[in-house]
């Protein structure tokens, strides 16, 4: 009972902890903004700084300190391979005969390595370990982690159900196989489960690693358009590859009356750009959700230093909002994380199956509505 | 705002991290956990069914007992009723067989009553016409020496025959 009441004190203090070292790291940047000595804050940059990939990874309660990752360039003579922390502050480097350095903001290429020949900025093609691959990498292992823990438990204990973490994935995996898969799939679910289900445990470890702040989480991965699309690029793959006849009969060749499809093709174009327009929403559908989520949150804990330019007990007082905003955002968040990347799941799961149509089916559906 | 437009390097690394990952988890981990997951569920399907079936005989089986319960007790009853209606026929028949006898043996008794009372009367009217042979005789005997006397009682019981018949 004492342990009990002790552990209850001890979080209640941590709670109040929490807040006061809120409370008080914001009180001097309200101090220092509102004298100012700096330069003023720009939001717009700062968000999207923090929105965006980087070449080094912040550390927490250091501005200028990133943890170093390797840079990788096929410049104009070749391959180089050097560390980000020489390109750190714009410093620019020299590496065999090429000099690269990280484009100045008011260059084309703002923030990406760039090659200097002669004093002309080209971009080389340019495949580093920035912060959003090596947070893919990390989200890799963990999903990899996930998976064989239930693997291993499965092989060690046969057909006995786990509990506690391997079971809140098994029954992520069951949610989703029988819930999503099966339930659209039928008995094709097997085929294609393998994929379905790698894409959704991808997209919920990376979406919930982006929630935690510090350094293996972070980076906003799904709420960059590049991971959707490839993603929503696989989908298209999957949909289209296995398609069968009868699917691809209905885009060239529906059952339309004639004047649809013959001189004029409108149909057919139009189911054409059906084909493209899925893995399009599939995409911006994820990407806008994630950046959104991040982009609130970002904006909540902003306003504090906006605030606080203007005085101090503005700034207090909109810590506190904000915070608690931040907080309940990041809550939601992490619903939506799984929302996400069961809706992303979900919906491929539907592309796919609308590919699997059979002949008979659509008798079968004809029939009864000329039957209705 | 590289946001928006998707850098090269990004789509590269993510190309190979899903492929990686995807084709680990494909050949490893995805077909085997179903395959667990499946035969859990059918095992657990099972598991119901038998249980069920298990319920189903149990109840089958309350039921009959149930039924083979109420058979005996009826068949008790009946037993009992048989029994009882056994009883009465085999007192009422005793009854009527001790009754039978007990006449029998009265109906004996009357008969061996009547032939030793008529044996007695005999017996007695054989004596009582001996002793009045013998009485006679001696009377006679007294009243035959008066020859008048004689023929006044011949012609008196030849008087009394003819007047009985």
């Amino acid at each position: 009972m004492r342990i009990l009441i002790d552990k209850a004190m001890k979080q209640y203090l941590n709670i109040i902890l929490a807040i006061m070292a809120f409370l008080w790291t914001a009180q001097p940047a309200a101090a220092t903004s509102s004298h100012g000595d700096g330069e003023p804050i720009n939001p717009k940059e700062i968000i999207f700084e923090h929105l965006g990939d980087g070449y080094g990874w912040e550390v927490p309660f250091n501005h200028h300190k990133r943890i170093p990752l390797p840079i990788i360039v096929f410049g104009s003579d070749g391959l180089h391979i050097f560390s980000s922390s020489r390109l750190a502050d714009g410093k620019e480097y020299r590496d065999g005969d090429a000099i690269f350095r990280i484009a100045p903001k008011d260059s084309p290429y703002h923030g990406k390595v760039v090659e200097i020949t002669d004093g002309v900025e080209s971009r080389p093609l340019d495949i580093s370990v920035t912060k959003n691959v090596l947070a893919l990498f990390i989200s890799v292992i963990v999903v990899i982690a996930m998976v064989v823990s239930v693997l291993r438990f499965h092989k060690r204990n046969g057909m006995r159900a786990p509990r506690k973490g391997v079971g809140a994935i098994e029954s992520l995996i069951v949610f989703i196989y029988d819930g999503v898969i099966r339930a659209t799939l039928g008995d094709k679910a097997r085929k294609f489960a393998p994929y379905l289900l790698t894409v959704f445990f991808f997209i919920f470890t990376m979406n919930i690693l982006g929630l935690i702040v510090v350094f293996p989480g972070g980076a906003n991965l799904t709420g960059n358009i590049a991971v959707t699309l490839v993603l929503a690029i696989c989908t298209f793959i999957a949909t289209n590859l296995f398609g069968t006849k009868h699917y691809w009969k209905e885009i060239f060749w529906p059952d339309v009356p004639l004047w649809l499809k013959f001189p004029l093709p409108i149909m057919p174009l139009i189911e054409i750009f059906g084909m493209f327009t899925k893995p399009a929403a599939l995409t911006v559908r994820l990407f806008a959700n994630m950046m959104g989520g991040h982009m609130i949150v970002l904006v909540l804990t902003l306003l504090i230093f906006i605030f606080s330019a203007m005085s101090t007990w503005a700034g207090g007082g909109t810590t506190v909002i904000s915070v608690l905003f931040s907080i309940f955002m990041l809550i939601i968040d992490v619903l939506v994380s799984f929302i996400q990347a069961y809706v992303f799941t979900m919906l491929s799961t539907i592309f796919i199956s609308l590919a699997q149509v059979h002949e008979h089916h659509h008798e079968e559906a004809e029939g009864t509505v000329q039957e209705a | 705002m590289d946001l928006f437009t998707p850098d090269f390097g990004l789509i590269f690394w993510m190309f190979v991290s899903f492929a990686v990952l995807f084709l680990i988890l494909w050949k490893f981990a995805w077909p085997a956990i179903i395959k667990t997951v499946d035969s859990r569920a059918d095992l657990i399907d099972k598991g119901v069914e038998y249980a069920q079936s298990a319920k189903q005989q149990l109840d089958n089986a309350s039921m009959e007992a149930k039924k083979y319960i109420a058979e005996a007790q009826r068949q008790q009853a009946e037993m009992l009723r048989e029994a009882d209606k056994m009883k009465t026929r085999i007192i009422e028949d005793a009854r009527a067989a001790a009754q039978k006898e007990a006449q029998k043996v009265m109906d004996a008794a009357k008969v061996s009553i009547e032939q030793s009372r008529k044996e007695a009367e005999q017996s007695f009217r054989d004596q009582v016409s001996g002793y009045a042979l013998d009485i006679a005789q001696k009377v006679v005997r007294n009243q035959l020496a008066d020859s008048k006397a004689q023929s006044a009682l011949v012609g008196q019981l030849l008087d009394e025959i003819e007047s009985k018949n």
